[in-house]
């Protein structure tokens, strides 16, 4: 598969956006070079703001401007504004309301050689408790400019997800995304797996390998998780009856959690998770470590393979 | 009206039976001559683009700014008397969605000095006039996020931004020296680029130079150390940590407000 970066794609399409509006307004926490507004900052120097590490801060600065009629895009790696910053995310943006967008890099475990100081995989369950939040994870670059431009123009809190490698490219050029809408990515009738960011490229990977044993594997990416597209879970869970929910994530307060909320209210079918479990990583290369931590599209066929025996 | 404010202050606790009277009571000089004086403001018009804006980080003193802005014509004098009651409008702590007026949420020390830059560089992108005013506590002081705004403020060189410490030198459960000592205190904002200032937070007079004066300084931000008594203004409650987090029993009221007449 080709492979693009959804840092830089999040870079272009901000300035993109920039042309187009000028109350949008980008906060950066001395990283610009690596979430990529740095591009905004070059064409738009006067709507950028570099906060130096004062990431708590810089969350406040975003409320007060967001509260005086910006679109404001706060950016950093996502340790330091979720984890970091989960109070002021909490009283200053999310209880509130305000038109903030958090839109992060380096999520999950493929940050890699930097360790578990900077692995965020705790992420999702907080942002995901956070009434008033929506949740993107983009699969691909091609997806995160679309996601991009929906926080731009939906009023509200926003967080997006996005990775440090590259990521394969999973749509094609001319795609459009829908908020709160998944997508099957590939259809299939013996089971569905539901993955997000760079573990929908694996689950197609999966199907591939599962589809020469005779498995015919439904694909959905989830790229919404919050407000969830309850309506596909249920239809995937009718269809196959039988799921399994890959992510780059802790077990808990994920995809995995969510989806099966939906699950075992509206269609109970047997289902299996592939995620982190409840630890953290070590340092090593994205991809060691995805073998390492059981991310692979091998780890999705095998949880495919004991959930279609439990059917 | 300072005194009047003091009076909704006392009735507004004890009649929702919690709440924060101390740190009110404190403020009340501070912000009756804010609202009254100083602000540029609307009450008719609460969203008005061009009013200054006057953020409390310290939330917990809700009541006296909720008293400020009802004598303002905010929203009814009676709605007073429904502070922290279920489908009230005037929330424990200040609450940006539900009250005319509250320019922003507040309760979780600390925050309101960033929100308060926010403002103030939306000023500037748009070429508005407006000041923005915040009152932080002497507490709030020890969190951390109070000082990486005070080094922002610095930085952006934000000149339309007045900073105002309620130096009450008590806090939850007792002196702030004791528990956090922050001094040198003014000579911290200095430091850290700051135009500041020491007055008495009782005096009228003091407290509107300073405001006025901050308008003539180019360059930095201002912050006016208010020196205030917590409690000021009912005898049993001045310097009394007690009265920080607890409301006055109906008796104490009675008592309190006969002081206040």
């Amino acid at each position: 598969m080709a492979e693009a970066s959804t840092r830089e794609t999040y870079g272009k399409t901000l300035v993109e956006l920039g042309r187009q509006n000028k109350d949008i307004v980008v906060l950066d926490a001395d990283l610009s070079p690596s979430t990529m507004t740095s591009i905004f900052a070059r064409e738009f120097p006067d709507r950028f703001f570099n906060c130096g590490l004062t990431e708590q801060n810089m969350v406040g600065v975003a409320a007060g401007l967001a509260a005086s009629g910006k679109t404001v895009f706060v950016s950093t790696f996502v340790v330091f504004v979720v984890c970091r910053c989960f109070d002021q995310l909490r009283l200053c943006i999310s209880q509130p309301e305000l038109n903030v967008k958090i839109v992060a890099t380096h999520g999950g475990i493929t940050v890699g050689e930097d360790g578990s100081s900077h692995h965020a995989i705790e992420d999702l369950a907080l942002t995901c408790a956070l009434p008033s939040f929506t949740v993107v994870v983009p699969a691909d670059a091609i997806e995160t400019a679309e996601a991009v431009k929906a926080a731009a123009s939906n009023y509200g809190p926003f967080y997006i997800r996005l990775s440090r490698p590259k990521t394969p490219i999973v749509y094609p050029e001319g795609y459009h995304f829908t908020l709160g809408k998944a997508v099957t990515v590939r259809q299939g009738k013996d089971a569905t797996v539901i993955a997000i960011g760079i573990m929908v490229a694996k689950a197609l990977e999966a199907a591939d390998v599962l589809a020469r044993e005779g498995i015919d594997c439904r694909v959905i990416n989830m790229p919404t998780l919050k407000p969830l597209d309850e309506a596909a879970i249920v239809k995937a869970a009718s269809e196959t009856g039988a799921i399994v929910v890959a992510e780059e994530h802790l077990a808990q307060g994920g995809l995995g959690s969510r989806v099966a909320q939906v699950v075992t209210r509206r269609k109970p079918v047997p289902m299996e998770f592939v995620n982190l479990g409840d630890r953290y990583a070590v340092s090593g290369k994205a991809e060691e470590l995805l073998q390492r931590y059981g991310l692979t599209a091998g780890d999705i066929a095998e949880s495919v393979k004991s959930v279609v025996k439990r059917k | 009206m300072a005194k009047k404010l003091r009076r909704h202050v006392i009735a507004m606790t004890a009649t929702a039976g919690s709440g924060h009277p101390g740190g009110s009571l404190s403020a009340a000089d501070i912000i009756t001559a804010l609202y009254f004086k100083v602000l540029r403001h609307d009450p008719e018009n609460p969203q008005w683009p061009e009013r200054d804006r006057f953020i409390l980080s310290k939330g917990h003193a809700a009541p006296i700014l909720y008293a400020a802005l009802a004598e303002a014509g905010y929203f009814p004098v009676a709605e007073l008397a429904t502070l922290r009651k279920l489908d009230s409008r005037l929330q424990g702590h200040t609450d940006k969605k539900f009250t005319p007026g509250v320019e922003m949420s507040a309760g979780s020390l600390g925050m309101g000095l960033s929100f308060a830059i926010g403002v103030a560089l939306a000023a500037r992108l748009d070429s508005k006039t407006y000041r923005t005013y915040v009152l932080l506590s002497d507490g709030e002081c020890e969190e951390g996020q109070t000082w990486e705004a005070a080094l922002s403020a610095a930085h952006f060189k934000l000149d339309n931004l007045t900073a105002i410490v309620d130096y009450n030198g008590m806090q939850l459960s007792g002196w702030v020296r004791d528990i956090m000592n922050l001094e040198p205190f003014t000579r911290k904002w200095q430091a850290f680029g700051w135009h500041s200032l020491d007055i008495d937070g009782h005096d009228f007079k003091q407290i509107l130079s300073a405001c006025q004066g901050a308008e003539k300084i180019k360059g930095k931000p201002t912050v006016i150390v208010a020196r205030t008594i917590k409690g000021r203004g009912v005898s049993f409650m001045e310097n009394n940590v007690v009265f920080h987090g607890k409301a006055p029993t109906w008796e104490e009221a009675e008592r309190a407000l006969k002081e206040l007449e």
